[in-house]
């Protein structure tokens, strides 16, 4: 009786459990595709550029890069072999072998000979040609090519044909616009622009931070009220100020405006309030008995910030190297009027610009030289991720 | 290779002259203020008087940052618009006056506003769902990592992704872009999306909400997650369903977040001009402030005076977000 | 030789803007004195250590260390080493790292730091966690590490800023013993220990400084303060459970005296008084462990047992009773078998009895 009456019980728990799990399960698995769905919209874009980055450059121009793993339809000319190989068969002049230039991943379902009519016979069929000769195209690529006359000249005659393309990967984009398009050179050029215009702004934030965390100076609150207030000054007020300004300094030591120095200075004093800003927040809530101690102990501030404070900021320094590291590399507006759009200094988000103007209609080019651009944030984004988000946390004015 | 090496010292000398600076001013002020073999009254007194340089020499080269890079322009662009293109003699509020009557300036205006009022909003939006959503699953890491990703992208290469979407081929022949592929698929007539007047501003917001959703999200699932969990379970008990936990529970909680999300963005897109540059240049009535004052600057040979009226301009709309961020900061500081 | 002063303050006071949180403390502490500053939280007493070490500024007054004037000179070179609430060691560095910085900053040789954080590090059982970061370090240890770091520097004096307040209860009685014997080996360092915790204050200090509001109520011996409070503030914050406080009228001065409490009972308190006026209120004194049980007729007070606490080798008895506003508690040895609800009757040592006037200052010191 009793073994009856808590066997039930479970039974009944069992039910309320299962009745919870229902109620429970449909809301979940919304969440799980509205969520599923909103990662591919999100991911499509960045997507489809990666696969067309590889895609063969003819597929690319025609057909959908979510196309890419089917077959599609090209139209292709090839050429038969040099005419000084035929040979006299039964009275016929015959030139057979395949088609140069074909790809054996292709299969042809249609050809002509005359440019005008490239689709006008089925593959398998004869085509008569003028003076009697025949054309015979198989699928794979063979061809038989017959006369009553000797075939005149050297170069080998063109086969028009339509082909359905086996999808095409390759490396062939990456290997152009980093030889010929300029991409390699202007990574190099980033690269030069970005490092020290990340380093140097945080030697001088970390500092300036220190400063106003734990060092005793009159109207230390007011330097950090204008620090946050120059968070959000746009940058584009300083634009043609510090053009002027430039001139007038270049001109002066005979170099031109346009200066690697110049731009690193530029990024520096735009990165420094969200460098100082993010810092100070790190740095003044280290606990102050270990500053205190270390002064106990002797150190003099300058010994504190370097013994002490920059080893364990660490994490806050990471966080804006990442923050100043990417928009440096993205940045296009500060590049493009501080520095010049020689090959020597133009950097990546200009080139990519120029391309757009220029070839704006080669997406092979444009594909591959924009996915080489955010290769390197990408490669930076994902590996430090930690400290991006932590930084983006403490960055934000609360 | 010659240019690997000028890179590698052109960067090690801006390094280093910096490293130097900090460790040659500490050097100097050593040896101006000595504390090893000199009379103890004398070590004390020139400890002190070091203690109180050192500040200024850990934020001089800050300041001297801020100052040049930052604040002399402000004053500099209000002085040049003023002026006239070359900065020479004194026009008034001429540049004004022109600005005020001029279409492209107009237009700018409002589509600015248009960008103010979407993106912050779509993006603060789709940020807060996707926080809400992705905490409650298995894979939220993954999604949202996928989800920030586009922040780390340039303006320029998100343009050139996104126009990879909104290509447009001619009518019959197959289309490249996603956008018109699916419109086809459906039935429909692919268009040319940004050259559409109005709707292609749309297009364009399209990718900023698409590169800003993640930061939202990142800052307001944050700030879900500081929510204390038993004031959800105090609501559970109490009786309330999902939706009313989440707007009566949640969203007033972190209400604070939410604010500095909108601002920040809003920041962001009072600024925006590598889009509008990429994309279209400014045609097709998509016109903003930040791509009109580039133009300026450099549209024959440059007028400073018109560049810098707008640059004023933008400096004006976003003073009461500043006001309002050191305000914040101060309560902040005085909090701790 | 004459003993040499450890430490004096003259009239030392600090103020933040313009509230004034320390009104002017003087005090003498002789050389190798062990003293504790004891307090409720925000009475002064970190501020006044802080300003000893030369972390916070002196407002005004002097502050001597072994005789001269250290008003103006800075931390590290008055020849203090502190050991902090938090331990605040180097979490990047090890613990050798940790012991050798001051020494490292001083630019002393190699050497001589190498066999003072040795020897410093035997003494306190550290020398096999020498190269461990501090986060692999038990509390204790930590502990440890902070107070050796302090010891390496031989400092003149030794300030500690709360340092067992971070420990669990066990480990705090463990590390106390250490610290009374630490101070048996440095018998020329003068040391002064802040703390909340009476027992602390009590069993480490030759002498306790008591604060209260930025004054300092009293000076003495653990038993003086114990014995002879010098006002109703420190009989109620030394001892634990603090001393029980009622009213009664004064009936007679002279060399002992002789009151009256509520229920119309009369004592004499061994205590010379030089009142004029009859009749005046004083308030009556009483540790929990003075008051033993009586009957109706002799008993000083009486009360309803409200609560009772056995603790085995004593009993608390909570009493709520009309001769005192707040209930008064009774320690009475053993186990004690009466019942809430019950009405008792106490009396009191007299021997032990506090007489206090009406500005809260004992007759003893009058």
């Amino acid at each position: 009786m009793a073994a009856s009456k808590s066997t039930e019980k479970i039974q009944s728990n069992r039910l309320l459990l299962s009745l919870h799990q229902l109620r429970r399960s449909p809301l979940m698995l919304l969440v799980h595709l509205t969520v599923l769905l909103l990662v591919l919209l999100w991911t499509i874009p960045t997507a489809g550029l990666l696969i067309s980055s590889f895609r063969d450059k003819d597929q690319l121009a025609v057909s959908g890069w979510w196309t890419a793993l089917s077959a599609s339809e090209q139209n292709i000319i090839g050429r038969t072999a040099a005419l000084d190989q035929q040979t006299l068969t039964d009275g016929k002049y015959v030139l057979s072998g395949k088609i140069a230039g074909f790809n054996e991943q292709d299969s042809i379902l249609r050809f002509g000979w005359k440019s005008r009519e490239p689709e006008a016979y089925q593959v398998g069929t004869v085509a008569e040609m003028k003076n009697g000769g025949t054309l015979k195209v198989e699928s794979d690529g063979q061809y038989t090519m017959t006369s009553a006359t000797p075939f005149t000249g050297s170069r080998g005659k063109r086969i028009f044909y339509t082909a359905l393309a086996a999808p095409k990967f390759s490396l062939a984009n990456y290997n152009e616009v980093l030889r010929s398009e300029g991409i390699g050179r202007s990574f190099l050029n980033s690269l030069t622009v970005t490092i020290p215009a990340t380093i140097i702004p945080i030697l001088i934030a970390a500092f300036a931070a220190y400063a106003l965390s734990w060092m005793r100076l009159p109207g230390r609150s007011l330097l950090i009220a204008l620090v946050v207030g120059l968070l959000v000054v746009p940058l584009q007020m300083s634009l043609i100020p510090l053009l002027q300004l430039y001139n007038t300094i270049g001109g002066f030591f005979g170099v031109g405006a346009k200066t690697y120095l110049g731009i690193w200075l530029a990024h520096t004093g735009f990165g420094l309030p969200l460098a100082i800003y993010l810092l100070r927040n790190y740095i003044s809530s280290l606990p102050k008995e270990i500053i205190e101690s270390a002064r106990v102990d002797g150190a003099t501030d300058f010994d504190i910030f370097v013994r002490i404070v920059l080893p364990l900021s660490f994490p806050a320094l990471a966080s804006f190297a990442i923050f100043q590291f990417l928009w440096v590399w993205n940045d296009l507006l500060v590049a493009t009027v501080f520095l010049g759009n020689g090959e020597n200094e133009l950097v990546l988000t200009g080139r990519l610009r120029e391309l757009l103007g220029s070839r704006g209609g080669n997406w092979e080019i444009l594909t591959a030289s924009a996915f080489v651009s955010i290769a390197v944030p990408l490669t930076v984004f994902f590996t430090l991720q930690r400290y991006l988000v932590r930084g983006l946390l403490s960055g934000s004015v609360k | 290779m010659e240019q690997l090496y000028y890179s590698l010292i052109v960067m090690l000398a801006g390094v280093l002259g910096c490293v130097f600076y900090f460790v040659g001013s500490n050097w100097l002020l050593l040896m101006v203020f000595p504390i090893r073999k000199v009379s103890k009254d004398k070590m004390a007194q020139n400890i002190r008087r070091a203690t109180a340089v050192r500040p200024w020499l850990f934020l001089g080269p800050a300041l001297f940052f801020l100052g040049l890079y930052l604040v002399y322009p402000v004053f500099d662009s209000i002085f040049l618009s003023l002026h006239d293109r070359n900065g020479d003699s004194f026009v008034g509020l001429a540049n004004y006056q022109w600005l005020f009557a001029d279409n492209e300036f107009r237009e700018s205006l409002t589509n600015n506003l248009l960008w103010l009022l979407i993106v912050p909003a779509l993006s603060t939006f789709f940020g807060l769902c996707i926080a809400a959503l992705t905490d409650r699953i298995a894979w939220g890491n993954i999604a949202k990592s996928l989800i920030f990703m586009p922040m780390a992208i340039s303006f320029i290469g998100a343009s050139i992704i996104w126009k990879f979407i909104y290509d447009y081929r001619a009518e019959g022949s197959d289309q490249i872009g996603l956008l018109n592929a699916v419109v086809e698929y459906f039935g429909g007539t692919p268009q040319a999306w940004i050259t559409i007047p109005f709707w292609n501003n749309i297009f364009l917001m399209v990718i900023l909400i698409w590169i800003q959703t993640g930061f939202a999200m990142v800052i307001l699932s944050a700030a879900l997650r500081g929510i204390p969990e038993e004031t959800v379970e105090a609501a559970i008990l109490d009786g309330a369903n999902g939706v009313q936990i989440f707007f009566k529970i949640l969203i007033p909680q972190i209400w604070g977040s939410i604010a500095v999300v909108w601002t920040t963005i809003t920041i962001l897109v009072l600024k925006v001009f590598d889009i509008v540059l990429a994309m279209t240049n400014g045609q097709w009535s998509t016109q903003v402030l930040a791509n009109m004052m580039f133009d300026w600057m450099f549209r024959g040979g440059g007028d400073f005076g018109r560049g810098a009226a707008i640059a004023v301009i933008i400096m004006v709309a976003v003073i009461p977000v500043m006001v309002w961020n050191v305000k914040q900061a101060n309560a902040q500081m005085e909090g701790r | 030789m004459t003993p040499l002063t450890g430490l004096t303050l003259k009239n030392i006071k600090k103020s933040y803007g313009k509230t004034e949180v320390l009104h002017g403390i003087d005090l003498e502490i002789e050389l190798g004195e062990f003293i504790v500053f004891v307090g409720p939280s925000g009475c002064g007493k970190s501020t006044l250590l802080r300003m000893i070490a030369g972390l916070d500024d002196i407002t005004s007054g002097d502050l001597f260390i072994e005789g001269a004037n250290v008003n103006e000179i800075p931390p590290a070179m008055r020849g203090i080493a502190m050991v902090f609430q938090t331990y605040a060691l180097y979490p990047h560095m090890t613990v050798y790292d940790n012991m050798a910085f001051a020494m490292r900053i001083a630019k002393e040789d190699k050497a001589t730091i190498d066999e003072r954080v040795t020897r410093t590090a035997e003494m306190l059982q550290l020398s096999e966690y020498l190269q461990r970061l501090p986060k692999a370090l038990s509390g204790g240890q930590r502990q440890r590490v902070a107070i050796g770091r302090a010891i390496v520097r031989d400092p003149k004096v030794f300030l500690f800023d709360e340092p067992l307040s971070n420990l669990d209860a066990s480990l705090r009685v463990q590390m106390r013993i250490e610290i009374a014997n630490l101070k048996e080996t440095m018998k020329n360092t003068t040391m002064i220990y802040v703390t909340h915790d009476q027992v602390e204050a009590m069993t480490l200090a030759d002498r306790i400084v008591v604060l209260s509001a930025g004054k300092i109520e009293q000076v003495g011996t653990p038993l003086e303060l114990y014995g002879k409070p010098a006002n109703l503030f420190v009989g109620q914050f030394i001892g634990s459970p603090a001393m029980n406080i009622f009213n009664a009228e004064l009936l007679g001065a002279g060399q002992n005296t002789r009151i009256k409490t509520k229920n119309g009972n009369e004592f004499v308190i061994p205590i010379v008084s030089s009142m004029n006026i009859e009749h005046q209120i004083l308030t009556v004194g009483v540790r929990p462990e003075d008051f033993s049980l009586s009957d109706k007729a002799n008993c000083m007070l009486s009360g309803k047992i409200i609560f009772v606490e056995s603790l085995g080798e004593v009993t608390l008895l909570h009493l709520d009773s009309n001769e005192s506003k707040e209930p008064l508690v009774v320690k009475l040895p053993g186990i004690i078998n009466q019942q809430k609800g019950e009405e008792i009757y106490l009396k009191a040592d007299l021997e032990k009895t506090h007489l206090f006037n009406k500005d809260g200052i004992s007759l003893l010191y009058l």
